[in-house]
């Protein structure tokens, strides 16, 4: 499959992340922020970074580019959508995912292999794992903090679509230690920690995260 | 030229780890009075001509389009003649 990873002015995770998706078993297509040409692919990454400085606030600027028109109609047509920590406040910006990321409860940037439990396993971006796995990726952001009012933690919770879980000590003051989410059909996911920079043993904590990135042909070929 | 002023603030429920690290700072200083800080942005907008309520309205727009998410924050749009430069300056402490 052809999976689209988009560059926005200060993204700094997108070659992590077209080297991710070609280690997949995937073909890696650079997209840019001022394009609205999605150039056919089938799955789009929004990588990690400091897009457009995270002036105003993070992601909220990103949400106007051009390419962003196109991912916000494309994934409400099914085109499976993955945010990676700035990618995940991109989406929550644009209203693709509902909730926001704000600063970590105790002002620290954080950066650690991070454990995570991974609860929904029926999306394009999960389906390699098991329900209930538990695996270890890195972790870094300075606005990781999940929050949203508590109707919408309990939707979220109760249509299942916490994608996935810190597990340990609360990174980031998360509510309800959602690492990830996903919207209702599930081919949108935002995530904080960064299953790019865990899919070689060379680097990383290990290869817990390349499921993120085999997920997309296992679904293909199924 | 006329200027709306948009105050764009946490909401309440929301955890304000900058203010928070500002309160913090206080006591260090040898400031005992305040009690809680909450910190949010002021945007200055600049418009041609007259403030009419159809200005209003598209500042309204900007204010909850871009200047500010709904999930986390609140916004306040009013009119006023000065900005907080020239106030500074008219006191003497710029």
């Amino acid at each position: 499959m052809k999976v689209g990873v988009v560059t926005f002015p200060g993204s700094l995770d997108d070659v992590d992340a077209r080297r991710a998706v070609t280690i997949g078993g995937n073909e890696a297509v650079a997209l840019w922020h001022g394009d609205d040409d999605l150039k056919g692919v089938d799955a789009v990454v929004l990588p990690g970074g400091f897009s457009y400085g995270d002036y105003l606030r993070c992601g909220a600027i990103s949400r106007f580019a051009p390419v962003m028109t196109s991912v916000v109609e494309a994934a409400g047509k099914g085109l499976p959508v993955l945010g990676i920590c700035n990618g995940f406040q991109i989406l929550c910006e644009s209203h693709l995912l509902p909730g926001a990321l704000i600063r970590n409860d105790h002002r620290k940037f954080v950066c650690r292999d991070q454990r995570l439990r991974i609860e929904r396993v029926d999306t394009p971006w999960t389906s390699a794992y098991a329900e209930g796995a538990e695996v270890t990726i890195v972790l870094k952001n300075g606005e990781g903090g999940f929050v949203a009012d508590e109707a919408t933690l309990d939707m979220l919770e109760g249509e299942g679509r916490v994608v996935a879980r810190y597990l340990g000590d609360n990174p980031n003051g998360s509510l309800r230690d959602i690492a990830g989410i996903s919207n209702e059909r599930g081919n949108v996911v935002g995530l904080m920690p960064h299953p790019e920079h865990a899919v070689e043993d060379l680097t990383g904590p290990g290869t817990d995260g390349l499921g993120f990135f085999t997920s997309l042909a296992e679904k293909a070929f199924a | 030229m006329a200027r709306v002023v948009v105050d764009v603030m946490p909401k309440p429920e929301i955890l304000d780890p900058q203010g928070k690290a500002v309160l913090g700072a206080l006591p260090r200083l040898g400031f005992d009075l305040v009690t809680d800080v909450r910190q949010g942005k002021r945007f200055e907008l600049q418009v041609d001509g007259e403030i009419t309520d159809a200005v209003l309205a598209e500042v309204e727009d900007v204010a909850r389009t871009l200047l500010s998410n709904p999930v986390i924050e609140d916004f306040e749009v009013h009119v006023e003649e000065h900005s907080v430069a020239e106030v500074a300056h008219e006191a003497g402490r710029a």
